[in-house]
């Protein structure tokens, strides 16, 4: 099941670059809540701050809290651990060239020293069934490199691949952004069920696909969080003028 | 513009993409020459000399005729083994830390200095520090004193190689596989140096064939022997040893067997690099880059 997260006065840097500046909020537990916002304003900074994604870059800092259910990640835990909880997917499709499809799949529990094979079996198949990719790979489980799917099957591929170690959050940054439509919706539809066993976010630069998927909405900018809010009022009524300007195209 | 100008530029164009073609086709040519050249002219020159006797016997004292270098071949797989024993793990190691973990460092950055100037010292100088490290204090010339010289060789190859590869492994690989929650040290050894092995295997079997051929590190470190020996502490023969010394003979039966111990040098590099490509190639999935 999923967990809320709480997020507080979270701040980021890059260097000197303060890409995050005083975000709070609330994310509820088995939503998608998608966050918007022009290239640069720190939405993707955001995500990899949510699993400790931002600190592998040496030049990077981070302060403030992130609480993941009941987890403070930034006191009480190891960033391993922390990403077995918090999966992502990433902007291009990255799954493991050398590896089969089976492997990509399993590769998180297997390289974490999990060898019971029967069990195995059944999370691989469970996983690709819940990123539907199932039917179009199950007879070449173990033949075919994960290298060989298409770009919008390898991008599922990822969703099964972070789905396997069972985490609680999903963190997608900009997942259908290098796929062609038929991909992109199948991605969508997959939120949408996806939702109902994990917290969801997702940056996404496509405002449809925020309105589509996401419950709620966060718009970024240089960044700052302007507005967080229910995904209808974002897009239909926004507070703030920023938002209406970023929303009708006037900008970004 | 009139059709007769597009027409002239169509035709322009279509002889310099024929002209640069040409030019490519011809570069390599010269490339391959070199190479067919040397391997015609061994096998005209080597190929009668070759027998059984070559492979099963001992060099023959002067004056009688037949013998082999079957010690030489086997005293060249010995001092082999015991460089990639020593060069591959130290090497890619080593690459492993420059690429993965030493990044902008200061050792990072020494390291990779030493091992540019070590890959530039030339091969006697490298027999004569393995002379003074292990020949003198020992008292005596030794395959294993060899051995060490040329795996020293194999080091800033193999090295420098992999440290290319592995930069070469796309950032996204190393990020999907911390994003999984695995530790560093398993994302870099299970995923990032897999996906470079071949890469690495190539800068392995460089530097393995490099110093198959090397002369000079074993002058004053194996030595050679005319007798049958494996014993790592006694003096061993070596092919390229073998052929420097027939070469420079006075006599027409050393000088044949001289071209027959080339070809079989070459040879089996040639077939050591193929097995190794073919081993470690089994098992590639389909469409795996």
């Amino acid at each position: 099941m999923g967990v809320g997260i709480e997020v507080a006065s979270l701040n980021a840097w890059y260097g000197t670059n303060h890409t995050l500046q005083d975000i709070t909020l609330n994310i509820p537990a088995n939503h998608a809540t998608a966050l918007i916002g022009p290239s640069g304003c720190g939405k993707s900074t955001f995500v990899r701050c949510l699993n400790r994604m931002h600190e592998t870059n040496p030049i990077a800092r981070v302060t403030g809290t992130v609480r993941i259910g009941d987890l403070d990640i930034y006191s009480d835990a190891q960033p391993v651990e922390i990403r077995r909880r918090v999966g992502m997917v990433f902007q291009r499709p990255n799954p493991f060239p050398t590896m089969s499809i089976y492997d990509n799949v399993a590769s998180g529990l297997k390289l974490n020293g999990y060898s019971n094979r029967r069990a195995l079996d059944e999370i691989v198949e469970r996983s690709l069934k819940s990123s539907a990719l199932w039917d179009e790979v199950k007879d070449d489980l173990k033949s075919k490199s994960g290298a060989s799917l298409s770009g919008g099957q390898q991008q599922r591929l990822c969703i099964a691949r972070a789905l396997a170690v069972d985490p609680e959050v999903l963190l997608m940054d900009e997942p259908a952004s290098a796929l062609d439509p038929v991909s992109t919706s199948k991605i969508e539809d997959l939120i949408f069920q996806l939702k109902s066993q994990y917290t969801i976010v997702i940056v996404t630069h496509n405002m449809q696909q925020a309105a589509r998927v996401a419950e709620n909405t966060g718009f970024f900018l240089n960044g700052r969080m302007v507005e967080f809010d229910s995904t209808h009022k974002i897009f239909t009524n926004p507070s703030d003028k920023r938002t209406e300007d970023y929303i009708t195209g006037r900008f970004g | 513009m009139s059709v007769n100008q597009t027409s002239f530029r169509s035709k322009w164009r279509t002889l310099t993409d024929r002209a640069v073609s040409v030019l490519a086709i011809l570069a390599t040519l010269l490339v391959i020459a070199p190479l067919v050249a040397i391997f015609i002219y061994l096998i005209v020159k080597g190929a009668s000399s070759l027998n059984l006797a070559f492979f099963t016997q001992v060099p023959k004292p002067v004056g009688e005729v037949g013998g082999g270098m079957a010690n030489a071949v086997v005293g060249s797989a010995v001092l082999l083994a015991i460089a990639s024993v020593i060069g591959v793990p130290v090497g890619i190691g080593g690459g492993i830390y420059l690429a993965e973990f030493g990044r902008g460092t200061k050792l990072a950055n020494a390291i990779r200095f030493t091992a540019d100037v070590l890959n530039g010292v030339p091969s006697i100088v490298m027999g004569l520090a393995a002379y003074s490290l292990i020949v003198l204090p020992q008292g005596h010339f030794s395959a294993f004193s060899g051995g060490v010289a040329l795996g020293i060789m194999m080091i800033p190859t193999v090295c420098r190689t992999s440290e290319e590869m592995l930069l070469m492994v796309p950032n996204a690989i190393r990020e999907a596989a911390l994003g999984l929650g695995l530790p560093n040290w398993r994302a870099v050894l299970s995923i990032t140096v897999k996906t470079a092995s071949p890469g690495i295997i190539t800068g392995c079997m460089l530097a393995f064939a490099r110093v198959a051929g090397e002369t000079a590190p074993l002058i004053f470190t194996a030595l050679g022997n005319s007798f049958w020996s494996t014993s790592l502490n006694q003096p061993i023969a070596a092919l390229p040893l073998q052929i420097y010394v027939y070469a420079l003979s006075p006599y027409d039966d050393w000088h044949r067997l001289a071209w027959a111990g080339a070809l079989v040098l070459i040879a089996l590099i040639v077939i050591a690099v193929s097995l190794v490509r073919y081993v470690t190639s089994r098992g590639v999935l389909k469409g795996a880059s």
